[in-house]
């Protein structure tokens, strides 16, 4: 290859979008922001974790953690955790019809039908989630 | 040809994605929001540690997280891609956000595997 030969270079003739391209209209701010429910859902999960260690660690650990998770700060921010996570679940179980095809024969199970099977599952893994914490150990909150 | 390992990265995107969706908010609100505020009660620490000791808790949690993890990881991945316009960082990012939650899905089953 001559010194002077430039490659084939694609890149040069593409034009550069702004970084904060999807503040100018709803749906793409809404996009991202389904997006990001994905930080929310790692949080979520490592501070489980966290909570689960301090169990392990005995009732001091455990207690100065949910003395921490009852400060101020502390419930605004999963407060807004919470609603991250909703916004997470509505945006992933209405597209459960697009994503999962169900087939009787020839017929094709209508997406409601699909859509609100997803709901139900919900709201019974919730109350399932509910039942578990609060009734360890038989005697817990009523 | 290499092939590719997006649909192994996509199935653990999308079993995190429902996973997190059926369980998360529920979870989060009891123990964020409704415990600390003194709306529910929680069972004492040492029937909770009961609970989650359990062998089918541990792996229930280790699942939800590790799932979770890397339903982050992917979705992430793509974030930064597309809305930060850092896809010349591919491999880069690729190796953070697979990374990041491969190691801390690791520290998540040390955590369980020295519970009890």
């Amino acid at each position: 290859m001559s010194a002077g030969y430039k490659l084939y270079h694609p890149k040069w003739h593409r034009r550069r979008m702004p970084i904060f391209w999807w503040l100018g209209k709803l749906a793409y701010t809404r996009f991202i922001a389904r997006e990001l429910t994905s930080l929310g859902v790692a949080y979520a999960a490592l501070l489980l974790v966290v909570q689960v260690w301090a169990l392990g660690r005995g009732e001091e650990a455990y207690g100065r953690l949910q003395e921490a998770l009852a400060s101020v700060p502390a419930v605004l921010v999963h407060t807004l955790l919470l609603a991250a996570l909703l916004f997470h679940s509505f945006t992933w179980l209405s597209l459960a019809p697009r994503a999962l095809v169900v087939r009787l024969g020839r017929r094709r199970l209508p997406d409601a039908l699909v859509l609100a099977a997803h709901y139900l599952a919900w709201i019974a893994a919730s109350a399932a989630v509910v039942w578990l914490l609060l009734s360890a150990g038989g005697g817990g909150a009523a | 040809m290499k092939r590719s390992n997006e649909p192994f990265f996509w199935a653990l995107f999308s079993g995190g994605g429902m996973l997190a969706a059926l369980v998360l908010p529920a979870l989060a609100f009891v123990l964020w929001i409704a415990a600390p505020l003194g709306w529910v009660e929680l069972p004492p620490p040492a029937a909770l540690a009961a609970l989650v000791a359990h062998p089918l808790a541990r792996l229930a949690v280790f699942a939800l997280v590790t799932l979770s993890l890397f339903h982050w990881g992917h979705r992430f991945r793509y974030t930064l891609y597309d809305g930060l316009q850092l896809s010349h960082l591919y491999g880069l990012i690729a190796t953070i956000c697979y990374g990041g939650a491969a190691a801390l899905s690791l520290a998540a089953a040390v955590v369980l595997w020295r519970l009890g």
